[in-house]
């Protein structure tokens, strides 16, 4: 295992992303403690973890969409925290950002939630609207019949196919997946991954993947990333447990990374039984 | 029982009680008072926010129109229907006041002074914030929810610009013209109810009408909806934006923007109303009239 105190990637020069003891808590609840992550250009990075330790608010808090309380986030060597309005905006449409829900427009056709960043971008011509439009579709593997059709009116794994042309009409540098296959059968889930690595084939871009879905990190990552609730931690220990390669991931002899990863309860599953038995 | 040291006589266990009940009421009307605080300060910056944005970028026509129909076309027909009802009920109201007094042929000046200064613009107003706000601050509450605001930041875009300018210019620019259509159904109400139920002579209840109500008055209200219609399109959407999770932080959304919103209403009236008679006092004090 590699430790989490000297992480691999550390040292890289010239990352696109990195997150420096980045600190977040809403009222009193800490979420995130003195978390690090350096995101070479290029790398595909998943970002595991139990559900609620803080991986959805860290790949927010990596756009300014939350506020960290403290720490910072450099974006190609910018301080998201030191940019004004227009400069964080500019920095923003450098991302693609694919949201657990999709996110999409209700009030807009899937054509116009596709050309939505395009026509924010002001620098495209209608008739290139169009075509990136078309071509982004066909890309996830959606017919042109469907851009006139409104999101209420698609099924889960085409809302989310739709989310991905619309994060990536821009061609952005970084890409951020959050929890991209949740609530899909996995046969949708599997479309979904190898969209994500036909991406990266196309053109070259950075992902982070936030999931806790062990096939889709395997499948789709350079490097994974775990981090664990704070709650179940120490003071002094970091919250950031493994941070290696997917096959690292598998000879680790951390109890919390294996269990993990072999989708067993354990312990939680002793203190759930002892506060059933209290009641 | 024991006694106090001192020989009051009162329990020894009264005064601790009496304190830790005083400090939990100290604690919990000070922690009220600190979320109203928080609650306007929150409010006032996301209006001055909107304002700014306002003025530096006028929002495209395309995400206008939609609006301005939802806001403008859809909310007539309510507003003319109550507007009528209104003009009605006045007149019921004071006949009879006015009847026991020999002053019937006054009605005119009564419900149609109480129409354009008063009754129009608020009630104009009260059905946006009903009809309009709440669906507001329920759409911009789902999108928060849903992560729709959060994908519009994080493509560069900002919220404020798009979802709530366009909405604030559609609310200000298009409730002086519901304002007018309350006003004139409720004059037509008013009228026809008077004339036709209550059989008030026609010559002198026009007459008593032109002599009492100026232009001014119906400016007056006008001019008062305009601060209503802002009002009401910027608690809207600061209620939708700052919408608690789920499907009951929407319902609340929807439900205090509308409470919020009619309490505005009520206080921009007496505020704005004390301004423009002050105005209007200070550039005629005759009295005389706009036009």
């Amino acid at each position: 295992m590699v430790s989490p105190a000297e992480p691999t990637y550390a040292n890289l020069k010239d990352p696109i992303l990195n997150v420096h003891r980045l600190h977040v808590a809403f009222g009193r609840q800490q979420v995130l403690r003195d978390v690090n992550l350096v995101v070479p250009r290029g790398q595909t990075v998943a970002v595991i973890g139990e559900s609620g330790c803080g991986k959805t608010v860290l790949l927010k808090a990596m756009v300014g969409l939350i506020q960290p309380a403290r720490g910072e986030i450099y974006f190609d060597s910018h301080n998201l925290e030191k940019l004004n309005d227009r400069q964080l905006a500019k920095q923003r449409s450098r991302f693609g950002f694919l949201f657990q829900s999709a996110a999409l427009f209700d009030s807009l056709t899937v054509g116009h939630n596709v050309a939505f960043p395009l026509l924010l971008a002001g620098t495209y011509s209608e008739a290139q609207i169009k075509n990136i439009v078309s071509s982004r579709l066909a890309q996830v593997g959606l017919p042109d019949a469907v851009m006139t059709q409104k999101p209420a009116e698609l099924s889960g794994g085409m809302r989310k196919r739709v989310g991905l042309a619309r994060a990536l009409a821009i061609n952005p540098e970084v890409m951020l997946y959050d929890e991209p296959t949740t609530g899909l059968d996995p046969i949708v889930s599997d479309v979904i991954n190898e969209l994500i690595i036909r991406t990266k084939g196309i053109y070259p871009v950075t992902s982070i993947v936030v999931t806790h879905d062990m096939r889709t990190a395997a499948k789709v990552a350079d490097r994974i990333v775990m981090i664990f609730p704070l709650s179940r931690l120490a003071d002094e220990e970091p919250q950031v447990i493994f941070d290696g390669t997917p096959t690292e991931l598998e000879k680790s002899t951390d109890r919390r990374v294996t269990q993990f990863v072999r989708g067993e309860a354990g312990e939680r599953l002793m203190e759930m039984r002892e506060r059933t038995h209290e009641l | 029982m024991s006694v106090a040291p001192g020989g009051t006589g009162r329990p020894e266990t009264t005064t601790p009680r009496l304190r830790a009940e005083m400090a939990s009421s100290i604690e919990e009307w000070g922690r009220v008072v600190v979320e109203a605080a928080i609650a306007v300060g929150s409010l006032a910056l996301f209006s001055l926010n909107s304002l700014s944005w306002l003025m530096t970028r006028w929002p495209r026509r395309e995400t206008l129109l939609p609006i301005f129909y939802q806001v403008g076309v859809r909310s007539l027909p309510v507003v003319a229907v109550t507007g009528t009802f209104i003009g009605m009920v006045l007149a019921v109201q004071s006949y009879y006041q006015f009847s026991d007094l020999g002053l019937e042929s006054r009605l005119g000046a009564v419900i149609n002074m109480t129409l354009v200064r008063e009754l129009g613009p608020v009630l104009a107003a009260t059905m946006l914030a009903g009809r309009v706000g709440s669906a507001i601050a329920a759409e911009l509450g789902t999108m928060r929810v849903t992560e729709q605001i959060d994908a519009l930041t994080s493509m560069g875009a900002n919220p404020l610009h798009y979802l709530v300018v366009p909405r604030l210019l559609a609310c200000a620019i298009l409730i002086p013209s519901l304002t007018i259509m309350a006003d004139f159904m409720g004059v037509v109400g008013g009228f026809t109810y008077s004339i036709f139920v209550l059989r008030i002579d026609t010559f002198h209840y026009w007459q008593n009408s032109i002599d009492f109500v100026s232009s001014w008055d119906l400016f007056y209200g006008v001019i008062k909806s305009v601060f209503f219609g802002a009002a009401i399109a910027l608690v809207s959407c600061h209620r939708g934006f700052h919408c608690g999770a789920g499907a009951e932080g929407v319902g609340r959304a929807a439900t205090t923007a509308f409470v919020i919103s009619f309490v505005l209403i009520l206080f921009l009236d007496l505020l704005v109303g004390i301004v423009l008679d002050n105005i209007y006092l200070s550039i005629w004090p005759e009295g005389a009239s706009l036009f």
